[in-house]
């Protein structure tokens, strides 16, 4: 086991590498100049001469990476051209923020999703069947963007049951250790503002939620449904036991390995990927920042907030490996 | 058998829902109300009550973006000037709705006959958030600090007061403190707009204390004179000042706190309002004008024009090579039909390269009508009486000054075709526009413009001065002629000379029609009702030190 991840490891560093080396030329590609953007509009052109000199944008390219790919070596991960901040310490509470709301999310996704498509399997062709599915059929063709206002509009303004925006009160702010602010405010031990965080986690999270639960509902309906007619599912039933615990304990865990490989696609997916909801829910996290830094050629803070996502990705699918290994027996590694 | 296990399951998970929502609900309406209420008034009309006993006063402002720099020479955005401009104070203010010269922290100034003396008499008593005394040696410490900077630190400083210490251009010769509460600035040459310049947000004077202390770290925790002092910045999310005890004029300001949250989707920042998530909101697209307005529990805020908007037409690109071709482009689009669909008449047709509000402006051109039939003739007469194929470029980002490049494009391909021409409509992400057009690579380009400091030379010689060519005049346009009034009209100090040179410049403008200026559009904010004293400045920072709940 240990060699297998070990190796996995060592295969993840020509992965980044590679991509580190994509993004690179993709964002000098694209026109628009750093010097330009930070300058503003009434620089002259000495002033944004001078400031690429500075900025060591009038080397070639290949000296820039290779000081990029050094910098990284020795974990310096640039600084911000815009902010003038280093990107290390800038990237934490944007990451924070997104990957609170991405647990939340894909928790819902999965608690709604596993269970809807097991029951659509279960009960084949029923009204539930046919209802969950169109359901999703809906939900992987949401507009985000046009939902996310619904839910400001329904819950929050008529409503008026959960906040529209934003990570917490502003008039009561959180003063943050961890930036991750549920723990936050448990270690604080201000549980009224636990409780607000919960709220303000709820819109958003449905909302990025939406794809990944239908997607997620559709697979376990497929797996299921090829469990369900072995024969092993046929023999518990023939033994007189419950028919819930055939579903649940039996035939979910052989059918759970591809559902397995979804969501942990799906949670890398929400991790870089949130860019929506966290503009219609001003969410301070990681997809608006490197969005943003986009917009502003600010090539520090894409190069390394890309390879941090990209990082977090290649991680989570990992896990997801190891854990086929613990829920089947039966899969080996070598 | 399995439908009964189905039906209880789902009862179950109704039963769960249904005790999650109501827990939700019920902490809204006591348990956690009653815990939030000390600093929750002013959140509408229905915490009536605990606004009385708290006394505290928090106003949220919703804006677009965050601040870049929080250290406001080394700004250039609007969203950073927002902060800094109720944190830091400059010497001089600009007038409430306007950019006539005010009092700030100077309290009186007086320029030599020549133009190259200013003296300064500085306010008595006043102290930054830090309890260092504001004085003379204050002042020449902050010049000191920007003159010695470079353009990517202090960008503003490079283009207002022409360079550094050691460059040619640099206006300012010298600062001096004369005594504690004087200072005196002698400049190279006279600059006209000099006393507007020094009321710009980005030269907020700052606590020396604070600077020497902190050098370029300065931005993290800002020190000025200002009515507000900072208190915490969550980047990308939340800025919080507040009410700063020791502020020199008593009695101000009337807030205890202020919060600047970034919000970026105009839509959701006018959710937020409706749903009393924030008291303040920048940025209400046009057309939800009348919704604002049709709510009793809001009011629409209106900010005095200083924009221009246009349609640009590169000048070195056959066929607009030909004045008579750009003329036939003024005379073939109707700028009134565009304002009143888009921005849903919250706009002025323009004709001149800027705003009527500023000084020097020239009333007497008459503007291009809208005449299909003269532009056909023009045309004929340059030769194109087939018309001809273009590419007309729409701007990709909402602007004040242009809320929806995309549909205004598309009115105008439409004017165009009706004298035969045939637009291409093309876009590309902003900065690859802006960068593709100051190359000179557009035929047609929309763009716009709003004003620094309220001062004619802030927006023709910046647009369209020759000089400015491969920076902010994206359409190459040249003139020796109105080069030369321009650069004489920076230095003259007779008001009334100078306004005639502009007039005479945009006459000049008018003829060889290099733009097709569209509209000066008034930009909108939204508020909760009970607001007062809140004045939306042209130049898009507010002084919020009059604010208060009714």
């Amino acid at each position: 086991m240990l060699h297998y991840i070990g190796k996995r490891l060592l295969q993840l560093i020509p992965v980044l590498l590679g991509m580190t080396f994509l993004v690179f030329m993709i964002i000098r590609a694209i026109p628009g100049n750093p010097a330009q953007v930070i300058l503003g509009q009434l620089a002259s052109k000495e002033a944004v001469e001078a400031l690429e000199i500075k900025l060591g944008l009038n080397n070639p390219w290949y000296t820039q990476y290779i000081d990029y790919l050094i910098g990284l070596f020795k974990g310096d991960l640039g600084e911000s051209m815009r902010t003038v901040q280093p990107v290390s310490k800038e990237i934490w509470p944007y990451l924070a923020a997104t990957f609170e709301l991405a647990f939340f999310a894909i928790l819902i996704a999965v608690i709604i999703g596993v269970n809807a498509g097991i029951i659509s399997a279960w009960f084949q062709n029923s009204w539930f069947d046919y209802f969950a599915m169109v359901l999703a059929l809906i939900g992987v063709s949401m507009p985000i963007f046009w939902l996310g206002l619904m839910e400001q509009w329904i819950f929050g303004i008529e409503l008026q049951w959960l906040p529209t925006s934003g990570r917490e009160d502003v008039r009561n702010p959180i003063s943050s250790v961890t930036n991750l602010y549920v723990l936050d405010t448990i270690i604080n031990g201000r549980f009224e503002q636990l409780g607000q965080v919960l709220k303000h986690l709820v819109l958003p999270g449905i909302a990025l939620a939406t794809i990944p639960m239908a997607i997620i509902a559709r697979m376990t309906r497929s797996s299921m449904l090829e469990v369900m007619r072995a024969d092993y599912v046929r023999t518990a039933r023939a033994k007189g036991q419950k028919m819930f615990w055939v579903v649940y304990k039996h035939a979910l865990k052989n059918a759970i390995i591809p559902v397995l490989t979804v969501i942990g696609l799906q949670m890398g997916l929400l991790l870089g990927g949130a860019i929506l909801t966290e503009t219609i829910f001003s969410w301070p996290g990681i997809g608006r920042y490197i969005y943003d830094a986009i917009q502003f050629r600010d090539y520090p803070v894409i190069q390394s907030g890309i390879l941090i996502v990209a990082f977090i990705f290649v991680m989570i699918n990992l896990f997801v490996d190891i854990l086929y290994g613990l829920i089947d027996p039966r899969i080996k590694y070598d | 058998m399995g439908t009964k296990k189905i039906w209880s399951f789902l009862l179950m998970m109704l039963v769960a829902l249904t005790v999650v929502l109501a827990a939700c609900s019920s902490e809204k309406e006591t348990g956690g109300d009653k815990e939030t209420s000390t600093d929750k008034e002013n959140e509408g009309t229905t915490t009536e009550g605990a606004t009385e006993e708290a006394g505290e006063k928090v106003l949220i402002f919703g804006r677009g973006g965050d601040s870049v720099f929080l250290d406001p020479i080394a700004a250039t955005d609007g969203e950073s000037f927002k902060v800094t401009q109720n944190v830091f104070e400059t010497l001089l203010n600009f007038g409430d709705e306007d950019t006539t010269i005010n009092p700030g922290l100077a309290k009186e100034w007086e320029a030599s006959e020549d133009g190259l003396t200013y003296t300064f008499k500085l306010q008595e008593g006043v102290k930054f958030h830090d309890d260092t005394d504001f004085n003379a040696e204050a002042v020449v410490k902050n010049f000191e600090r920007w003159a010695n900077g470079s353009e990517d630190k202090f960008p503003y400083y490079a283009s207002m007061f022409g360079g550094f210490k050691a460059d040619e251009g640099h206006v300012i010769e010298s600062v001096t403190a004369d005594g504690d509460y004087t200072v005196v600035f002698k400049l190279k040459r006279a600059q006209a707009p000099f006393l507007k310049n020094i009321a710009m947000s980005p030269f907020g004077i700052a606590s020396p204390t604070a600077f020497e202390a902190a050098g370029d770290k300065f931005g993290d925790n800002p020190v000025g004179t200002g009515p507000f002092k900072f208190v915490e910045w969550k980047r990308n999310d939340s800025i919080t000042i507040e009410k700063f005890d020791g502020y020199w004029v008593d009695g101000l300001p009337k807030l205890d706190k202020v919060i600047f949250r970034s919000i970026p989707d105009n839509s959701a920042r006018l959710n937020d309002l409706l749903a009393g998530a924030i008291d303040l909101a920048d940025g209400v697209n046009p057309a939800d004008g009348v919704t604002v307005e049709g709510d009793s529990s809001l009011q629409l805020f209106e900010r005095p024009s200083m924009n221009v908007g246009y349609l640009g037409l590169t000048t070195t690109r056959p066929p607009f090579d030909n004045v008579k071709v750009r003329q036939a482009m003024n005379y073939a689009i109707d700028k009134q039909a565009i304002i009143d669909a888009f921005f849903e008449g919250r706009a002025q047709v323009a004709k001149n390269p800027m705003p009527p509000s500023i000084s020097g402006y020239n009333d007497d051109i008459p503007g291009y009508e809208y005449d299909p039939a003269k532009a056909k003739a023009l045309l004929a007469e340059a030769g194109f009486a087939d018309g001809f194929e273009m590419e007309l470029w729409a701007m990709p980002v909402p602007r004040p000054y242009m809320p929806d490049g995309a549909k205004v494009a598309e009115v105008i391909q439409k004017n165009l075709e009706d004298i035969g021409v045939k637009a291409k409509i093309v876009s590309y992400e902003w900065a690859t526009y802006l960068e593709k057009a100051r190359n000179g690579e557009a035929d047609a380009f929309m763009l716009g413009w709003t004003g620094d400091n309220g001062d004619a030379d802030n927006f023709i010689y910046v647009l369209l001065d020759q000089d400015n060519i491969g920076s902010n005049n994206y359409t190459y346009y040249s003139n020796d002629e109105l080069h030369k009034i321009l650069i004489e009209a920076q230095t003259e100090v007779d008001e009334e000379k100078r306004n005639d040179l502009y007039k005479q410049a945009q006459e000049i403008i008018f003829e060889d029609a290099p733009w097709v200026p569209l509209a000066h559009s008034t930009p909108l904010l939204a508020g909760k009702a009970n607001i007062t004293g809140f004045i939306p400045h042209p130049t898009g920072s507010d002084k919020l030190t009059n604010v208060d709940f009714k």
